[in-house]
């Protein structure tokens, strides 16, 4: 581990009782769902972590408490640190709180995860679909969604095709 | 034909002004099949007059679930996808995910392959800031711009037909080095277009950048301020445009990047023009290490020779029994990878590109995650184009140089 991020980690073991991973010089902070915000607030403003790289999730189906792991890569550019925190949230009802008051960019990160790991974000302003059509069902990143093909529709076989597509339902 | 339902206000009322229900302002839909908007992307414009009040983008029109598909494959095969990402930086998506790999399985690799990729990377950044250049010239109604920067991104494109075969979905760099050593043309072919690149930069310069027209029409312009651009996410040349000496070649250097010397452009006015000068300047400090790193590009293996990640080469199989089984297995089975997740970044031409690849122990991955430069980019446009006139929205959308491939993944 950087030496610079020793007392980052260890703060935040004592706040928020954190584990942490490590592999290649990377952390990995494990904190609860309730705690991630706060979390969130501590990085950005007492150790510089200014940028929100990427917030993503990884599903581990079949295992289901915890299912997912919800990921955030920050990124301080003062010091040139970066550390990853991972919120593990079971399968059922899987929920977290929303950090667009603290990153702008987990706006358009959060309908992200909604859209692909079906994954609630509590507060979110703006609880649409990001890339999938509205009217999908299921959300294609779990593992428990099928990879699938789409047939190719052409004039003949049009109205043929779209009865039994995943999309065209009502 | 599936019925077409009408898309009410409803839907969209937390994001409009109390104005636009009362029909004050009027809705406008702009794209996704507008010119100007660099791909298949839909803006939803709230008008007042000719004034944007609000801007909400629509995407995943070309949402082609890279990232599934990617974890169905074995960690070689993945790699084709990568290419179709970000279409206008094949080479730069590459190398990302050869990196990724590389860090997973703690792979080494030989200094001549990291020449190559170094070479190949810039030029690669270098046709892509080309694209934006002649793009987003042709949105401001330059359109000799977008001829001339063409004819010197084909140059490029030549190269990388010469190495790979191929002119745009590469897949040249793999994990543990090259797919093979470049062909004898290779070094006179890039010594050409650096001895005559420069001139043309001249030239782009002399057509715009103290051009009254065009200044009139950049200068000003969409002012992102640096706070705003880190809360969104955003890196690359918009980030440096407002401020922000942010690149990972600099802060953490990869492939060997620390021992060519480059300067990294950065201006504080955080406008349209800014992201043009940065962008502009970012050519010819590409140039300088493309010319460096040909110099120095040593010669010697271009691929790890470390047999459970890199196939052998094919001389090799009909004699040893050994090449012939890593061979067989390679292209059977793949190589597995360890249980963990790594996070890797290069800058590409537009930011911080990064995968995030956590392995289950097997040729698979469990999971890819690519943070794509442009996602957050695009994600700050509502915040920037706001009080703008609509033609000059178009120039803001050009001058954060979006490419859908890399946002809808």
């Amino acid at each position: 581990m950087d030496k610079k991020l020793e007392p980052i980690v260890k703060a935040a073991q004592e706040k928020f009782s954190a584990t942490y991973e490590e592999f290649r010089d990377e952390v990995h902070l494990f904190v609860k769902p309730e705690q991630i915000i706060e979390a969130l607030v501590l990085m950005r403003d007492e150790h510089n972590f200014e940028l929100l790289s990427a917030l993503t999730a990884t599903d581990y189906w079949p295992q289901e408490t915890p299912r997912f792991h919800v990921i955030y890569q920050l990124t301080s550019l003062a010091k040139n640190l970066s550390v990853q925190i991972r919120v593990p949230i079971n399968g059922s009802s899987p929920k977290v709180p929303t950090a667009t008051g603290v990153f702008g960019s987990a706006n358009w990160r959060e309908r992200e995860l909604l859209d692909m790991f079906g994954i609630e974000v509590e507060g979110h302003p703006d609880p649409r679909r990001i890339l999938m059509p509205e009217e999908t069902e299921g959300h294609p990143l779990r593992k428990d969604f099928p990879l699938g093909y789409e047939e190719p529709q052409f004039t003949f076989n049009f109205d043929d095709i779209d009865l039994r597509k995943l999309y065209a339902k009502e | 034909m599936t019925q077409i339902e009408e898309v009410g206000l409803e839907k969209f009322k937390h994001l409009v002004s109390e104005r636009a229900l009362t029909g004050e302002t009027m809705l406008l839909n702009m794209g996704p099949q507008h010119p100007s908007t660099h791909g298949v992307l839909r803006l939803l414009l709230e008008l007042d007059g000719e004034i944007v009040v609000n801007c909400i983008p629509d995407i995943g029109y070309l949402h082609t679930g890279i990232e599934k598909n990617m974890e169905a494959k074995t960690y070689q095969k993945a790699e084709v996808m990568t290419d179709r990402l970000d279409y206008m930086n094949t080479m730069g998506n590459n190398l990302a995910y050869v990196m990724a790999v590389e860090k997973l399985v703690d792979l080494d690799v030989p200094v001549r392959a990291q020449g190559l990729r170094v070479i190949l990377t810039e030029l690669q950044r270098i046709a892509s800031h080309l694209v934006w250049l002649g793009t987003s010239g042709l949105d401001l109604a330059a359109m000799s711009m977008f001829l001339y920067c063409f004819r010197e991104r084909e140059q490029i494109l030549d190269i990388f037909e010469l190495v790979s075969g191929q002119r745009m979905m590469t897949t040249y760099f793999r994990p543990g080095g090259v797919w093979r050593d470049v062909p004898v043309e290779f070094e006179k072919a890039v010594r050409d277009f650096i001895k005559i690149f420069p001139k043309r930069i001249d030239e782009y310069e002399a057509l715009l950048t103290k051009n009254p027209l065009f200044l009139d029409r950049m200068l000003g312009l969409g002012i992102l301020d640096s706070a705003t651009a880190l809360s969104y996410g955003v890196t690359g040349p918009t980030l440096r445009a407002s401020g922000v000496d942010w690149d990972l070649r600099k802060v953490r250097p990869y492939c060997g990047y620390e021992q060519y010397d480059f300067n990294v452009p950065v201006l504080t006015e955080g406008d349209t023009y800014a992201r043009y000068l940065v962008r502009i300047q970012e050519l010819r400090e590409s140039l300088k290490i493309v010319e460096q790193a040909l110099n120095k590009l040593p010669l010697g293996p271009v691929r790890s020779d470390n047999r459970k990640f890199v196939p052998p080469p094919r001389s090799e199989i009909g004699v040893s029994m050994e090449s012939l089984i890593h061979h067989f297995k390679l292209w059977t089975e793949g190589f597995p990878a360890p249980k963990a997740s790594i996070y890797s970044a290069v800058e590409s031409p537009r930011g911080e590109l990064a995968l995030m690849l956590e392995g289950d122990g097997g040729p698979k991955p469990l999971r890819v995650h690519l943070r794509t430069p442009s996602f957050d980019n695009l994600g700050v446009l509502p915040q920037i184009v706001k009080g703008h006139l609509v033609a000059d929205l178009v120039a803001i959308l050009a001058s954060i140089d979006i490419v859908l491939g890399d946002i809808d993944r």
